[in-house]
């Protein structure tokens, strides 16, 4: 078989693949419903109402869909200049213990200046936690793939490492956990009585902040032209390096502010757990989207839906809430599949 | 105990070689596939599907060397899904490779939840068990390192030279090496560069999946979540430090199990008391990172790793 | 052997139709190949010569028409096929691994792929009488990637005859070679012929036509057009049957020469992989001349013009720009400076497949006002600059915001030229220009070149095609290993001699003359 590029292609070629393969992703997630023993419709039914059935539903999808806007632009925005940041895990936890260190009582300010001043810190310590791959990528010609991906473990290990030692709250009963921010480091509710924090907001305003970078300014341009094209760009005299390391530290920032409203707009403090992959998850988020920042916020909360709603469904039936991780697994690759297929043919040979 | 103490233990370099044992699965697998183009990023998840795979044959009644197969071939799956999408529809091997490692993962979480919904911790097998060879393992120091493993250890080391023996001495080989280095040459005498490299990244996959088998079935007796723990990556770096060689894979693996053998021994040292155990754990990161380094300059990446081959597109 | 009709036909293709989308790549063409023969495949670029050698050879399948060797049909789309018939082709693009041996690169896929043993012994033996019998002396244990491109051009044809091929196919052979080495190339073609074997010769050099085969087939369009004994024409009619018109070679005056704009003094710059770097080159540029620079491929030109591009700095030796020694250069120093630079490769290196016209446009000055101002792009200013050069150099195209990469390549090329041209540089960099392009392009940049030097910029021509350069240039420099020969003025060189100077001949002497 062969491949041959569509040049001007129908309607149907462009909606009928993406169709199938959300199709395809709902028929094996029901077969594996199956397996495990429960009718598929209801569970299905279940994940749905879950995710977004009810006010309370709509609400923790939200919350949930905040830290994955984040880390989805993150990974956006670094994949957009073909800088393949796998560590967003790591740069989250960096902009959390950030937030930790410096909220917890260190910085005697109001919220209006602590707040600003916690989510820059976050961003910074973020960025700093991405620098480091991507100037062994410039540098040494490191691959920034498998250098990004121990990072998280490296870093994951040393917030393990403060918890127990210089971070760790006296008052916690010795689990490995941060003392709590003050009142004003903490992210208020935006409407009261909602449990909707300000970091949702924060989040939409980086989507729309990024899509503004990427399409009307210089550094956007040049990030593109760095992905699509290393060679033409250098030869046209973009300094690909440099960048490569802007955008390093834009991507880890962004993904920083994951764990900043996190802590800062929901927990309160940092604990070990706090991301149950969000950083990962953000490669799915960042791919639904075909990496359109604004896209990204409609596949973050495509993606905190299956999450919120699994979880419920799975305390109503016997299915164990993976189940949303292999929906998004098998959404992924699918759709990857879908979007080539809408501007390639197969040409059997 | 000091340094120089462990050095000299038999016990330590048993446990290098133990270490390294899962590694080498691992790295060979990778290894095949880089050498044919393509590089996979599903090693992570597709060690724990073998992990869970192999233990889980066992647990259910099977023979030891038939869980062996059973993960092999659990490997071989996730190695199709992978090759089918990065080799006839040439897709970013990153994504596919990631999309795979979740897959596995969360399939095998899946599975595991589906196969003992009650457990609250995970039951044991009769795993493998050491073997004595006779005579060699009466040597000082090396023969307990390398004589009295368990069989899945020994089979480690004949893969490297089967794989090294394949790579170098046979056409097959030279037809992997060929589609890892330019598909048209390949293409251009008659072969098909997608055969071989589906097939390289099956039987690189399958291999991977041993390598997970190895942790449930020979170095523990039970499946843990989190048991993989980041080897996958750490064999995507021995590949490079090894140079795309099997030899030097299996020493990069081998001293790699030693540096962390040797970190586990310094902890309980008076030494490792004053440091955190996590600057401990995380030496072995740093190490990969190390060795990635050093060896970015010199390596002999293969020239068309990465690089999908489209018939008649030039 | 031309026209002995009792020589046996070894290869018949019968009304080959290949369709992509609504082109049609070959329309109905039939040939035969009679055994000891050498016929020449004649056509531009875009003719649909390698989509007919690629059906042939089963890499594409025919949408009509069939293939025979040997008077058996050969299955579609099985290159395995036409091997084990006897079909060896020689790619334009050589199929060699880098970092394997010869041996190895020519018994890859002529042993059972399962066997347990690959055997090298026996291999090497037939190896090493192929290279006796045909003389293409290559070394069995040297790696590929350290050969020149003239050996591993034998490597290729190794390949093929290793398999024991009856009929063999070239596409566009000489390309690569310097005339002496395209002459041995002849001498070892001749020497098949004289063992049995039929040659099918795939070229655009007219004289190369001549000399080498029986009968010559032209193409134009996808269809075949002519087939004439090579005895009874001659080199204007096949220009003419080529193109479907009469061809006159544009009459150019000669440049008058002004100022040094830009002067290289003994620059030396580090090799590059295979390809040489420069070695103690000197080199002046004059405003209002051409500087044709002649040679094979991968004999230092990509360092000449990465130097002249600002993407190299000298390592040796001074770099001058209005006389002023350059200290820091970079690719954007040189747009700055006046420079225009029509990169080797339009796809990879000159354009940005998936940004539309408008951002392919503005891609060297996009950082300077109007098109940015602190940070922000000004997208309308853009877009009028690339209407602009839509008009100004008739690139056809839907509009602006097309996708570059649906452009053909001569459209392509006049975006690039408009992009580089519309400031008036002072010095322009043209890296084979009109690659892969039809007459009609190629007519329309060389007309481009010559205006701006007549408007008294330098041009600089780097080129393989030496009628191109000798048509064109002022000046004419050969580049071979590294080294630059001394300047011809226009019209007191013949081809003869600068293929001499190509082969790296010239340099000896010279060095003999000068200790």
């Amino acid at each position: 078989m062969r491949l041959e590029p569509v040049a001007n292609p129908s309607l149907w070629r462009t909606t009928m693949p993406p169709a199938i393969a959300i199709g395809s992703t709902v028929v094996i997630a029901s077969l594996l419903a199956m397996a495990a023993g429960a009718n598929p419709f209801s569970v299905l039914g279940l994940i749905l109402k879950g995710a977004f059935g009810s006010k309370f539903a709509l609400l923790e999808t939200l919350n949930r869909a905040t830290p994955l806007i984040f880390t989805g632009l993150a990974v956006a925005v670094a994949f957009r200049a073909r800088l393949w940041n796998i560590g967003a895990e790591a740069q989250l936890y960096a902009g959390a213990l950030m937030t930790v260190v410096l909220g917890t009582g260190m910085l005697q300010w109001g919220a209006l200046a602590l707040l600003p001043a916690l989510a820059l810190a976050s961003m910074l310590a973020g960025a700093l936690v991405l620098l480091v791959p991507a100037l062994l990528k410039v540098r040494f010609g490191v691959d920034e793939v498998v250098t990004t991906l121990l990072f998280n473990f490296i870093f994951l290990l040393f917030i393990s490492m403060l918890l127990e030692g210089p971070l760790k709250d006296p008052m916690g009963m010795g689990w490995p956990k941060s003392e709590r921010l003050v009142a004003e480091a903490r992210l208020p509710r935006i409407v009261e009585g909602l449990r909707l924090h300000w970091g949702f907001a924060l989040a939409l305003i980086a989507a729309v902040v990024v899509w503004v970078i990427e399409r009307r300014t210089t550094l956007g341009y040049e990030m593109r032209a760095v992905g699509l094209n290393r060679e033409a760009a250098g030869f046209a005299g973009i300094p690909v390096n440099r960048v490569l390391i802007k955008t390093a530290l834009l991507s880890g920032g962004l993904a920083a502010l994951a764990g900043f409203s996190e802590v800062a707009g929901l927990k309160g403090n940092l604990t070990l757990d706090l991301s149950p992959g969000y950083g990962y998850t953000g490669i799915i988020v960042a791919m639904l989207a075909l990496l359109n920042p604004l896209a990204v916020v409609a596949a973050a909360l495509f993606v905190a839906g299956i999450f919120v709603g699994a979880d419920s469904m799975s305390r109503a039936v016997e299915v164990p809430s993976y189940l949303a991780d292999i929906m998004l697994a098998t959404a992924l690759l699918l759709m990857v599949l879908a979007i080539l297929l809408t501007r390639f043919r197969v040409v059997r040979e | 105990m000091d340094i120089f103490e462990i050095l000299l233990s038999a016990s330590f370099w048993t446990a290098a070689i133990r270490i390294a044992s899962p590694l080498i699965f691992a790295t060979l697998g990778e290894l095949i596939c880089e050498r044919a183009g393509v590089l996979n990023l599903g090693i992570e998840g597709i060690m724990v599907a073998g992990a869970f795979a192999g233990w889980m044959a066992v647990y259910s009644g099977t023979g030891l060397w038939m869980g062996v197969a059973v993960a092999m071939v659990v490997g071989m799956l996730f190695g199709l899904i992978h090759s089918l999408l990065t080799v006839p529809f040439g897709l970013s091997q990153h994504v596919v490779g990631l999309g795979v490692t979740l897959l596995a993962t969360s399939l095998t979480y899946y599975a595991y939840r589906l196969a003992l919904p009650e457990v609250t911790s995970p039951p044991k097998i009769d795993a493998f068990q050491p073997f004595e060879i006779p005579l060699l393992s009466d040597i000082p120091l090396i023969g307990p390192a390398l004589f009295a493993q368990t069989p899945l250890t020994y089979l480690a080391f004949i893969l490297v030279g089967v794989v090294a023996l394949v790579l170098y001495r046979t056409p097959l080989g030279l037809a992997l090496r060929a589609a890892g280095e330019n598909p048209a040459a390949v293409a251009a005498q008659g072969l098909s560069v997608t055969g071989i490299r589906m097939g390289a990244v099956i039987v690189g996959s399958g291999l991977m999946a041993v390598g997970g088998a190895f942790l449930t079935m020979s170095a523990f007796d039970s499946f843990f979540f989190e048991m993989v723990n980041g080897r996958g990556w750490i064999c995507i770096a021995l590949v490079v430090f090894g140079a795309w060689k099997p030899g030097k894979a299996l020493l990069g693996a081998i001293l790699f199990a030693a540096f962390d053998a040797l970190q586990i021994r310094v902890q309980q040292t008076p030494l490792g008391a004053d440091i955190p155990y996590q600057v401990f754990l995380m030496m072995p990161y740093f190490l990969s990172i190390l060795a990635l380094i050093v060896m970015s300059r010199r390596a002999e990446v293969p020239a068309a790793l990465m690089v999908p081959f489209n018939k008649g597109e030039r | 052997m031309a026209g002995d009709g009792a020589a046996q036909v070894v290869l018949r293709l019968d009304s080959i139709t290949k369709r992509f989308g609504k082109l049609v790549a070959n329309d109905a063409v039939s040939l035969s190949l009679r055994e000891g023969e050498v016929i020449a495949l004649l056509g531009e670029n875009g003719a649909g010569k390698t989509t007919l050698l690629n059906i042939l050879f089963g890499q594409y399948t025919a949408d009509e028409g069939n293939v025979e060797v040997f008077g058996q049909a050969l299955p579609p789309g099985n290159p395995r096929a036409a091997l084990d018939a006897g079909v060896g082709m020689v790619h334009q693009h050589f199929t060699l691994a880098d970092n394997m041996t010869v041996l190895e690169n020519v018994i890859l896929g002529t042993q059972p792929l399962l066997s347990p043993r690959l055997d090298r012994g026996a291999a090497r033996t037939k190896l090493e009488k192929l290279a006796q019998d045909f003389g293409l002396q290559v070394h069995p244990d040297a790696k590929v990637g350290s050969l020149t491109v003239g050996e591993r051009q034998r490597v290729e044809i190794l390949k093929a005859l290793y398999r024991d091929a009856r009929i063999l196919i070239l596409d566009e052979p000489t390309a690569v070679l310097t005339p002496q080495e395209t002459e041995d190339l002849f001498a070892t073609l001749r020497k098949a012929i004289k063992l049995g074997l039929s040659v099918v010769f795939i070229s655009h050099k007219l004289h190369e036509v001549m000399a080498i085969s029986d009968r010559v087939l032209i193409l134009r369009h996808g269809r075949l057009v002519a087939e004439r004994p090579i005895a009874e024409v001659d080199k204007e009619t096949l220009a003419s049957l080529m193109v479907g018109a009469d061809v006159s070679a544009p009459k150019v005056a000669p440049g008058r020469p002004g100022d040094v704009l830009m002067r290289l003094d003994a620059v030396t710059t580090p090799a590059r992989g295979n390809a040489p770097g420069l070695a103690d080159v000197s080199l002046a540029l004059h405003a209002g001349q051409i500087v044709g620079l002649a040679g094979v491929s991968g004999n230092g030109q990509g360092a000449l013009a990465d130097l002249i591009g600002g993407l190299i700095a000298p390592a040796e030796g001074r770099m001058e720009l209005d006389s002023a020694r350059l200290d820091t250069w970079s690719p954007r120093a040189a747009v700055q400076s006046g420079i225009a630079r029509i990169p080797e490769d339009r796809h990879k290196t000159g354009t940005i497949a998936e940004f539309d016209l408008t951002e392919n446009a503005i891609l060297e000055t996009y950082a300077q006002p109007p098109y940015s101002r602190s940070g922000l792009m000004n997208w309308g200013r853009a877009e009028a600059f690339t209407r602009e050069i839509i008009e100004t150099y008739d690139v056809r195209c839907p509009g602006p915001g097309t996708r570059i990469r649906l452009l053909s390549g001569g459209n392509m090329q006049k975006l690039i030229l408009g992009r580089v041209l519309e400031a008036g540089p002072r010095i322009i960099l043209a890296n084979q220009p009109v690659r892969g392009l039809d007459i009609g392009a190629v007519n329309y940049v060389h007309g481009q070149l010559l205006a701006a030097r007549d408007r008294g910029a330098a041009v600089l021509l780097i080129s393989e095609d030496l009628d191109e350069i000798m048509a064109l240039s002022d000046v004419i420099h050969v580049i071979s290993e590294g080294r630059l020969s001394p300047g011809f003025a226009r019209g007191s060189v013949t081809p003869a001699e600068l293929g001499v100077w190509m082969a790296g001949q010239g340099f000896e002497k010279e060095a003999a003359h000068a200790s």
